[in-house]
């Protein structure tokens, strides 16, 4: 490791050091104006008035509400995501079909919109004036200004999220293991848990991690179809503005500091997950120059 | 179990890979599918393996239709190119997963399991590697791994996708002597794939030559060398010299001299073209032009028992490959820039309508 560390300085392409100081300052520079310091902001604004504050603000009914309205919606929309993520991406890499390329251009759609306007096609599809209003209210079923339309409209805003992580691992691994598999006489679920999931896991709770993220933390198209009934349809980042538009600081930083927390806990395991996936057996590298010598000695 | 082709046809999109194939292999043979690539023997393999449909035509395993048959039923073996393996398994785990994903009622305990994938790791002679993965092994060894693992199920056919291919020259022909040993050892029928002519001539009982999506010959390595049915099969398989010339009344007039061609005596005047292979050229110092054809060595490659020259017709300028023996060589004392007379024994000709 120290030898790979000394090579790599005596490159000649590399710069010099005054130059190389400065590209570092200016990226930590910005990194601390951006996001260290509102980080900062966040927890100190909430822990202002003390630990006992703090507790009390999250500690309110209508903070708890929303608290558990974000759980129950990304426990929804995760699970179906991921196997929504799963089937488009084995479809897409394992498959050739009709339509293919329209299937990979919507699974992008999500990303291309903003969020506010899937939630105002939510509102045109589902509203009191909307297409599918006659049938609903037959049914009697609300889903605008009620906990389905939020669920449903996170559905749509994180569906890509897996499965576009899922796509490029997929496709560089190939179909070539999963026909061996069938081969040696597996069936296809046989092959899905003991062949293709295994060679996927890390990206896919790489995917699940971001697509939770995202689930818990979208704000735009929820707040279209939530209506922002206090403690029945208001997720943490509505009830965070609310607080806020009220100039309950403390109430509202201490209800931020929660995604914050998501937000650190989500880093923390992707890069463990992203490490796990670049380096899946450690020791490689040496044990295969001792098979290489094994080889021609036998 | 012995193997049936009848009339199979693949088309990928426009293109055609396989047009109308009929082969038939005995039970216990190893047989290659040699061809250049995109000559469709990749295609053919997977077909008889069951990973493609064949777009038209029927596949038999031991007079029965297997054509409908599902992969998994088929009971093959199949090693691929890249091997495959499956790498977040141990090589163990690898060569026993075609046992342990047997339905329960037919899966062996975990005890057999054990004893069989061991007595395989043996016959690879990779007993010792059981708890490697397949990223920690060379290239010959995934291969030995890929095979034991294909074995490990008893397949009643094996087959293998350009089994060499990957590998570095000496790992490769000391794989193929080893194949080739335990092909004689547990006779099951075989099929491998190759586009390299040398390895197909020395592994198989029997070679398929095959081009552009169809069978061009079928015959042990001996006939296919000594008497190729096509100026293709004649090209694929090792070096060879072309003459040009008009064909007339059962001889071939090349330059100024004349050849007889027993076996096209019927056909008319037309323009064709003799194959030779650059050992059956007679170099000589002196002759005449109606016997030969004047020559002058551009080049001379005198390494090892079999001296290599390069000569320039002395009519058209076109190049003629010549092999002699050493002997022969410092016999005739031969040097760049001299002039001497070509003689083609053992000529092959081929009209010209088939020449591709």
């Amino acid at each position: 490791m120290i030898e790979n560390h000394k090579e790599r300085e005596n490159i000649r392409t590399s710069e010099s050091a005054w130059v190389r100081g400065l590209l570092i300052f200016l990226a930590l520079l910005f990194v601390g104006v951006f996001l260290i310091v509102p980080l900062i902001a966040i927890f100190s604004q909430a822990l202002e008035k003390g630990w006992g504050l703090y507790w009390q603000s999250l500690n309110e009914p209508d903070t708890l509400a929303a608290i558990k309205l974000t759980l129950l919606t990304a426990a929804i929309a995760v699970p179906l995501n991921l196997i929504f993520g799963i089937a488009a991406a084995w479809a897409v890499t394992k498959f050739d079909f009709v339509g293919k390329n329209v299937l990979l251009s919507l699974l992008d759609l999500p990303f291309a919109i903003s969020p506010v306007i899937s939630g105002l096609l939510y509102i045109l599809l589902f509203g009191s004036r909307g297409w599918l209003e006659p049938v609903l209210s037959a049914l009697n079923i609300k889903i605008i200004f009620a906990t389905p339309g939020i669920v449903l409209v996170t559905i749509l805003v994180t569906f890509p999220f897996i499965a576009r992580e899922l796509i490029p691992l997929m496709q560089a691994q190939g179909i070539e293991e999963e026909e061996a598999a069938l081969v040696l006489g597996a069936n296809g679920w046989q092959t899905f848990f003991k062949v293709t999931l295994p060679n996927i896991k890390w990206g896919l709770l790489y995917g699940v991690i971001l697509c939770n993220a995202r689930a818990m933390g979208d704000f735009g198209a929820v707040s279209v179809v939530s209506g922002r009934i206090r403690g029945l349809t208001n997720t943490i980042p509505l009830q965070v503005e609310i607080l806020y538009n009220e100039y309950n600081f403390t109430a509202a930083f201490a209800v931020a500091s929660l995604l914050a927390l998501l937000g650190i806990v989500t880093l923390v395991v992707k890069s463990i997950v992203e490490y796990k996936q670049n380096n899946p057996q450690p020791a490689v590298r040496e044990v295969v120059s001792r098979g290489v010598q094994d080889e021609y000695s036998c | 179990m012995s193997i049936v082709v009848k009339d199979v046809s693949k088309r990928f999109g426009s293109f055609q890979a396989l047009n109308s194939i009929n082969l038939e292999i005995p039970t216990g043979e190893l047989v290659a599918l040699l061809g250049p690539s995109g000559s469709g023997k990749t295609t053919l393999l997977r077909i008889i393996a069951g990973l493609e449909n064949a777009s038209s035509g029927s596949i038999y395993f031991q007079g029965e239709d297997a054509t409908e048959k599902k992969i998994q039923e088929r009971q093959v073996g199949f090693v691929f190119q890249h091997y495959a393996l499956f790498r977040h398994m141990t090589v163990f785990d690898n060569v026993a997963f075609g046992l342990r994903v047997k339905p329960a009622k037919l899966r062996p305990s975990e005890a057999e399991i054990k004893e069989k994938v061991n007595q395989l790791l043996k016959l690879v002679q990779m007993d010792w590697l059981g708890n490697r993965y397949p990223s920690q092994l060379s290239g010959g060894q995934r291969q030995r791994i890929a095979l034991a693992r294909a074995l490990a199920v008893e397949p009643k056919i094996l087959l293998l996708d350009e089994p060499f291919g990957a590998l570095d020259a000496k790992v490769r022909k000391e794989l193929r002597r080893w194949i080739r040993q335990l092909h004689d050892a547990i006779h099951l029928t075989s099929i491998f794939v190759t586009h390299d002519q040398e390895e197909a001539l020395e592994v198989a009982d029997r070679i398929v030559v095959m081009n552009e999506g169809k069978i061009e010959q079928v015959g042990t390595p001996e006939e296919v060398y000594d008497n190729p049915a096509s100026p293709f099969v004649y090209q694929f398989l090792g070096n060879v010299n072309l003459f040009r010339g008009r064909l007339d009344s059962g001889r071939i007039r090349i330059g100024t001299h004349e050849f007889a061609t027993p076996n096209l005596e019927g056909l008319q005047e037309q323009s064709a073209i003799a194959y030779v292979r650059p050992y059956e050229l007679a170099i000589e110092r002196n002759s005449s032009e109606t016997k030969s054809i004047k020559a002058i060595v551009s080049y001379i490659r005198a390494i090892g028992p079999v001296v290599r020259l390069e000569l320039n017709r002395k009519d058209n300028g076109e190049l003629i490959e010549a092999e002699i023996s050493k002997e022969r060589f410092n016999e005739l004392k031969l040097a760049s820039g001299d002039e001497v007379y070509v003689g083609l024994n053992n000529l092959k000709v081929f009209v010209e309508d088939y020449v591709i």
